[in-house]
């Protein structure tokens, strides 16, 4: 990733947009931190706001109009945040603050000419900037307007207050200027190198500005330029009015102007920020319950309590869509823009630790953020892209992945691949392609669809077992995906490329993506054609579970749905589900790459309503049943073992028992359909094993198999390499099979082996001296 | 560094061929392109380390992780 694709990924999340009022108020006060500090009581706090946005807060504070309410997101849900009435409730709490010390001082001067509030903040602005500031005051008094327009609300000791904040920052004033005089422009010019006319005290046909088509005096906003360079102007009434906002920002951006017309620069560039602007931020109102303004009770506006009441109205805005539904993103505490960012100096650091390495492996790679998102932010292409990034460069974490990736090589391995013609046939019209993992999790069901497939369709249905290439495409390892990719075609081309049913929604997601040429036909709408039945009468109504790869499949959700409801199967839909529906924690391998992460998903996924689940992909069903869910999958209920009996308890086999049930599926097949012998088990696996219950799940939890077990034994057994505890006669050994060392502690039985305990470690042991 | 890896028990056990009670001896460790010296329970005869569930699953894993984010 360089710089730029980090900037376009990073500009995709809107969650640090501005809320809507801070973006629509001319000053861009920060209503939204304004409210969240008076919700919390915290009143020095929430004065420190004001201070860092509203020029003379003990004027504006008072006094503003609060136009930012008219784009509240309240206004939805009861009403408007009275945004003013907070900040006069602030501004009465408030200890008067000094303002902070101006900037050192500049040559250039400035006149002001009248104390309105535009006046006033252009004079505030410019003097905390350094400049020489002049007021010059047609009237007795500073702020006179001010003072008249506002009698009740601005006392004049309030008034005083803030205009000695200004002396202290140096503004001079000159009362009685007599700024009606002939030529009085011009010795303002004369003395001064800008000038700025608070028009709000002004009459506007007295002084140089630009007109409308109508001829109406104007003044652009935000540059405040008029007819006569140096000349600035501001605070013209509104369409609607004067406003003390709009006055304000008004005088701030002549100021800005000023500064830059002394600096020589530009006095547009950069400014489309100066004044309303539109957010991209989106705030869900989902669950937001309607709540009325606070009155007031007495005359005075807000005491305490019912301006930190109608605080707490405030919606707080924030997108965080993503986040709420995803229990990864919500785990790493931060939301995608941030992700971004720590991914990309993940991927850029040379020396160090690379602390987003959890964050990249956990996502499930489901898309749940891409469809909520209101800009379609998908985590799941980048964290995606990361992956492949860090296995190119072999930065890979070997532990992250290993696990499942081997589970991929004993899928393509002897113990499970299997290309075969129908029996009796020697072409396919057909193929049926289960996948892996519903012959991990159910063999028999397996070995029943293919049954019904073969003796209900016509031209032969050919068989195919291996692994689609899905965890090598989570993990990121783009060259074992080829490969595994290749030897799957090997195999269909073997059978003649004819069209593949496909169970697995993964299986579809992957091939589909990479293999195009390949023909794929849904399980479920072969099932439709053939005339299924429920065989069993059925409880119900069923939480339909949606595997996460049929995200983008409306076609396959309908497939299942049509099939269910046609043989009167009750379904309800779950809040997210269909496009909307979550990850069981496998996908993107997040359950071999962080474990307790994954089981959080299932909680939170199980919770979600109190009808037994039922769905229509093997690991969901396994994971879903495994978090103490009773959830069946949908062939449970058209092809149900010999019992006939309640399909919900099926317990999730753990993982050796996934790996036992594909290679006894492929046995069972090959003797059973196909007359072909089956290779003698290798020695090691002859080994009887003893394993209680506890050390099982042990063994589970560890990632542990049977087969590792009896690898260790074998060798330790042949060999003789092995510790004896002289006391309790246990047996401990270790050997690496692989990249990782597994230790078998055991006794030998009269024909096996009891284990008691196991373990594993990556680390490698050199060969020891004495010290 | 010195014995904090090896607990009582560990040189309890014997080696299955030697006969010999197992001794604390320096290793060289490694993983990923790293090398340490630890001290672990060793057979003086064979050489055959011991690794125990508490180092496997504590420090060695510990330093495992910090390797492979490295």
């Amino acid at each position: 990733m360089d710089q730029k694709e980090l900037q376009e990924w990073e500009s995709r999340c809107i969650e640090e947009n501005p809320p809507l009022c801070v973006a629509d108020c001319p000053l861009h006060v920060d209503a939204r931190a304004l409210a969240g500090r008076m919700a919390a009581g915290d009143w020095p706090g929430a004065w420190q706001v004001l201070l860092r946005t509203m020029p003379l807060p003990g004027l504006l504070a008072r006094i503003c109009d609060g136009p930012c309410r008219r784009r509240c997101k309240r206004v939805e849900a009861g009403g408007a945040i009275a945004v003013n009435e907070l900040e006069r409730a602030c501004a009465a709490q408030a200890t008067p603050r000094r303002p902070p010390p101006p900037l050192p001082a500049r040559e250039e001067r400035v006149a002001v000419v009248g104390a309105g509030l535009a006046g006033l903040t252009a004079a505030w602005e410019l003097a905390r900037k350094g400049y020489r500031v002049t007021v010059q005051e047609p009237g007795p008094v500073l702020a006179g307007e001010l003072r008249e327009r506002f009698s009740t609300l601005l006392p004049t000791q309030t008034v005083e207050a803030e205009l000695d904040h200004l002396t202290r920052l140096g503004v001079r004033a000159e009362l009685k200027a007599p700024v009606e005089e002939e030529g009085f422009l011009d010795r303002c010019l004369a003395e001064s190198q800008a000038v700025f006319l608070s028009l709000d005290v002004l009459n506007p046909r007295d002084w140089p500005l630009e007109r409308d088509a109508g001829g109406r005096p104007q003044v652009p906003s935000p540059v405040q330029t008029t007819a006569r360079e140096g000349v600035f102007g501001g605070g013209l009434d509104r369409p609607e009015g004067p406003s003390p906002v709009w006055q304000a920002a008004e005088g701030r951006w002549a100021a800005t102007s000023i500064d830059r017309y002394f600096q020589g620069v530009s006095l547009t560039a950069g400014r489309d920020k100066d004044g309303p602007f539109e957010t991209r931020l989106f705030t869900s109102l989902e669950g937001v319950e309607p709540a009325p303004m606070v009155t007031s009770a007495g005359t005075g506006g807000y005491d305490d309590r019912e301006a930190a009441q109608e605080a707490g109205r405030c919606l707080q805005c924030h997108c965080l869509e993503c986040v709420k539904v995803c229990p990864f993103l919500e785990r790493f505490a931060a939301y995608p823009k941030k992700y971004t960012r720590e991914i990309y100096n993940n991927l850029s650091i040379v020396m160090g630790a690379h602390q987003a390495n959890k964050l990249i492996n956990s996502c499930s790679l489901c898309g749940l953020c891409e469809q909520v998102c209101p800009e379609n932010f998908a985590m799941q292409d980048l964290c995606l892209a990361a992956r492949q990034e860090m296995v190119r460069r072999s930065k890979m974490p070997p532990s992250a992945h290993e696990f499942a990736l081997l589970d991929l090589d004993f899928s393509l391995g002897p113990d499970f691949r299997l290309a075969r013609h129908q029996p009796g046939h020697d072409t396919s019209a057909r193929i049926f392609f289960p996948g892996c993992q519903l012959a991990a999790s159910a063999p028999a069901q397996v070995r029943r669809v293919y049954d019904h497939l073969r003796t209900s369709l016509p031209g032969g249905v050919g068989l195919m077992l291996a692994c689609c290439g899905a965890p090598a495409e989570w993990a990121g390892q783009e060259e074992k995906l080829t490969r595994s990719l290749e030897t799957w075609q090997e195999d269909w081309r073997g059978l003649g490329s004819p069209p593949v049913i496909l169970a697995c929604p993964s299986c579809r997601a992957v091939l589909g993506a990479h293999l195009p040429q390949v023909e794929l036909l849904d399980l479920w709408e072969v099932l439709a054609g053939t005339g299924l039945q429920v065989q069993e009468p059925q409880t119900g109504p069923w939480a339909i579970h949606d595997p996460c790869s049929t995200r983008p499949d409306p076609r396959a959700r309908e497939a299942v749905r049509a099939l269910l409801e046609r043989a009167g199967v009750e379904l309800a839909e779950l809040r997210l589900g269909g496009e909307l529906t979550e990850c069981c924690g496998y996908g993107g391998l997040m359950s071999t790459a962080n474990p307790d992460l994954a089981g959080e998903v299932v909680r939170r996924r199980r919770a979600q309503s109190d009808l037994d689940y039922l769905t229509y992909c093997a690991v969901c069903r396994d994971r879903l049943a495994a978090g103490g869910k009773r959830t069946v999958h949908a062939l449970d209920l058209f092809f149900p073992d010999e019992t006939g009996g309640d399909p919900g308890p099926r317990r999730n086999p753990g993982w050796s028992e996934r790996r036992e049930n594909r290679a006894r599926l492929k046995a069972g097949l090959k003797r059973e359909l196909w007359q072909e012998e089956v290779a003698e088990m290798e020695p090691h696996r002859r080994l009887k094993l003893v394993i209680s219950p506890q050390v099982g799940e042990e063994l589970e939890q560890r990632r542990i198999l049977i087969e590792d077990v009896q690898k260790v034994i074998f060798q330790a057994e042949e060999s003789g390499r092995k510790l004896v505890h002289p006391r309790t006669g246990h047996h401990l050994a270790g050997f690496r099979p692989y990249k990782a060392m597994f230790w078998v502690e055991y006794s030998p039985l009269e024909d096996g082996f009891e284990i008691h305990k196991a373990y594993s470690h990556r680390m490698e042991v050199k060969a020891g001296t004495r010290p | 560094m010195k014995g904090e890896n090896i607990s009582p028990r560990d040189l309890e056990w014997r080696c299955g061929r030697c006969g010999l009670n197992l001794q604390p001896t320096l290793v060289t460790v490694e993983y990923l392109g790293s090398e340490f010296t630890a001290e672990l329970p060793c057979c003086p005869g064979c050489g055959l380390v011991l690794v125990s569930e508490e180092v496997a699953l504590g420090k060695m894993n510990e330093v495992e992780q910090i390797l492979e984010d490295k």
